[in-house]
């Protein structure tokens, strides 16, 4: 994977930047940001609040609040189709049957007045072109493979009927109905508690291989990318900071950030630890940035080259990390 | 004084919960059944559990924020759950608690002096200028600069709001603090600052936390002992050693096992609970847990298990299981 030129990707994003008008002034949430996936593979972006990287996956989907969030620039391919052209019309085909996307609350896409299998029945017949009755086998069978119990019965209940993780449970099977090729999925498992999460997880990947599907997973947890994801995409205030395999990033992180997420992982530990390793400081107002290094503030090992200049992503191995100074190599980036 | 600073004894919280057609059939939801534990000085009591466990109806119950059903609290040799209103309010000064959302306990139109001066004035703790010099220590304490206090709550970030949080807290000197999912909605990087600055302050102002996360790794961190409940139950509770190197509860085992380690070279070893938690309205027969548990027995789906004490050097570990029952035919 490098910087989207790979040409058997199944979705490709070259230099991507959305803007936000906020009463502060046009604020860029997300900044030249590039990567691309294989079918099939799993792509975690990670970050914290604020980083860019639910805006980025909207962008993604065509889905940004209009018209406070825009594409200012950047492309992005699916299949060599480019999507930010695409007119509103011919995005909306695309949806559910080429890309699809998942939220952290379900609710979000699950219509309250339909039962889930009114809502899953409308799109396989619209989208497939299916029978009533094929339809309706398709979405229990669907169901069934997300886990939910008696699905010939909970077909035909509300949204409200069903728990947390069986309405979470309803929304990815919806998503995958039409075997879409991209799954954009949004921090899919926060608000589940860790054994629904760890079920969750499981049946997504479980479907992704059945049907070939690629995955973007969004979230802030980075034991849920470890358990995961194939490749890793580490934001930092609307810019990618590392890209790297999985194994890669957590043996050998090399963005002074990624190293310090890593470190201040909350992990069970045979010994307890006195302190918690911590990033000093907070992130940067997007209104407000530096003119260098946006970690440059929080970073120990920054000098006057991080707050002057911006670094931008270069190979190093098998990652890709915007740092002049990055662990684990002597030569600096200058 | 001698003896914990907090001993909760088979503490319960009933909700009458209206079902059925047109309401009327009564129902009782069991948030908090029958919870027993001990919390030492200057120690913390992890409390973890899915959610709908009853660990928050819990952490409320032992303020009296829920009035509990039957049970005991007794706080440093005062029984909280024999107090008359006014008494109560008084004893408040030393219990507080800390919540998730920092942003929805603030008051947004107060500025930070003021958030921090009211439980102050409220327990009559000094006048006008000791207060302000008050105000002032605290936001010191928690890592806040002296000008915040003229900031409203909006102006902060998440990670600051929630020090704005512990320093209200803090602000009447309590023995007791409840946090209850105080870092869940915070960024890992904040996450871990806040936790740090918790454990600073039981060292040097001797606090007791009852810790309620949901959270097991950040419940390692910070605990001395922890409690596993299961639908309104403690289902086993142990020194945190002890817990996390030999859990005795098929449950406690099963949520270790389903959290999410951050090491790819260890992917998808894992025993996976099954299902999801029954309804707290209609829990399972004899063994709340048997209808997810990966050893449960014909007898589990009996009778109720007993609480076993597996503990050693009289440092209890407690566990309600049949499988450590020594009188029940493995």
């Amino acid at each position: 994977m490098r910087d989207g030129s790979t040409s058997d990707a199944l979705l490709e994003v070259d230099h991507l930047s959305v803007d936000f008008s906020t009463e502060a002034g046009i604020v860029r949430a997300v900044d030249g940001v590039s990567f691309s996936i294989q079918p099939g593979k799993t792509l975690g972006i990670v970050g914290e609040s604020g980083c860019g990287k639910s805006v980025t996956s909207l962008a993604l989907m065509g889905l940004l609040p209009h018209p406070a969030g825009s594409i200012a620039s950047g492309s992005v391919r699916l299949a060599g189709t480019e999507l930010t052209s695409m007119s509103e019309r011919a995005l909306r085909r695309m949806r559910g049957t080429e890309l699809s996307m998942i939220f952290q609350e379900p609710m979000t896409a699950l219509n309250p007045v339909y039962t889930i299998g009114a809502q899953m029945t409308a799109v396989l017949r619209r989208h497939e072109g299916l029978s009533r009755r094929a339809a309706r086998a398709r979405a229990i069978e669907m169901l069934e493979r997300v886990g939910i119990p008696v699905p010939s019965k909970r077909i035909d209940e509300y949204p409200h009927e069903l728990s947390g993780g069986m309405r979470q449970r309803a929304m990815i099977a919806m998503a995958l109905s039409c075997r879409p090729r991209l799954l954009i999925a949004d921090e899919p498992t926060t608000a589940l508690d860790v054994t629904t999460q760890s079920q969750v997880l499981g049946q997504i990947s479980d479907l992704q291989q059945a049907l070939g599907t690629a995955v973007i997973l969004v979230t802030h947890d980075l034991g849920v990318v470890a358990e995961t994801c194939d490749d890793v995409l580490v934001m930092y205030c609307g810019q990618v900071v590392e890209q790297a395999p999985v194994s890669v990033l957590f043996e050998t992180p090399r963005h002074r950030y990624t190293e310090g997420l890593i470190a201040a992982i909350p992990k069970i530990r045979p010994q307890r630890l006195a302190r918690l390793p911590v990033i000093p400081g907070t992130v940067p107002d997007p209104a407000e940035l530096p003119a260098g290094c946006r970690f440059a503030a929080r970073c120990g090992f920054a000098d006057e080259t991080c707050t002057q200049s911006q670094p931008t992503l270069e190979a190093v191995d098998s990652s890709r990390v915007a740092c002049f100074h990055p662990a684990g190599s002597q030569a600096s980036q200058t | 004084m001698n003896g914990p600073l907090l001993d909760v004894r088979d503490l319960t919280r009933h909700f009458p919960v209206r079902a059925g057609l047109l309401g009327r059939s009564r129902q009782v939801l069991r948030a908090v059944d029958g919870v027993s534990f001990e919390l030492e000085r200057g120690k913390t009591f992890g409390l973890v559990g899915e959610s709908g466990c009853g660990k928050s109806t819990l952490g409320r119950a032992i303020l009296r924020l829920h009035e509990p059903t039957s049970g005991r609290v007794v706080l440093d040799g005062t029984e909280i759950t024999a107090l008359g209103q006014s008494a109560l309010k008084r004893q408040r000064k030393h219990m507080q608690m800390i919540f998730q959302d920092p942003y929805a306990s603030l008051s947004p139109r107060r500025t930070v002096a003021r958030i921090l001066d009211e439980p102050l004035a409220l327990h009559g703790l000094g006048d006008k200028a000791q207060r302000n010099r008050r105000v002032l220590e605290l936001l010191d304490i928690v890592g806040l600069g002296a000008t915040a206090r003229h900031r409203y709550p909006h102006e902060f970030s998440g990670g600051q709001r929630q020090r704005i949080g512990i320093a209200r807290a803090l602000a009447v000197a309590p023995k007791l603090i409840i946090a209850d999912e105080a870092v869940s909605a915070l960024d890992v990087s904040v996450q871990s600052q806040i936790l740090n600055l918790l454990g600073d302050l039981q060292a040097e102002f001797g606090l007791g936390f009852v810790f309620i996360s949901h959270d097991l790794a950040v419940v390692q961190h910070v605990s001395h002992a922890v409690g596993v409940m299961y639908l309104g139950k403690l289902v086993e509770t142990a020194p945190v050693d002890r817990i996390y190197a030999m859990p005795a509860h098929p449950y406690t085992r099963a949520l270790l096992d389903a959290v999410p380690v951050a090491d790819p070279a260890r992917r998808g070893k894992r025993l996976l609970l099954q299902g999801e938690v029954p309804s707290p309205l209609t829990p399972p027969s004899g063994c709340p847990f048997h209808t997810r548990c990966p050893q449960a027995m014909p007898v589990c789906r009996s009778r109720v298990p007993r609480t076993i004490d597996l503990g050693q050097d009289g440092r209890p570990h407690r566990v309600t299981c049949h499988l450590h029952d020594p009188d029940i035919d493995h």
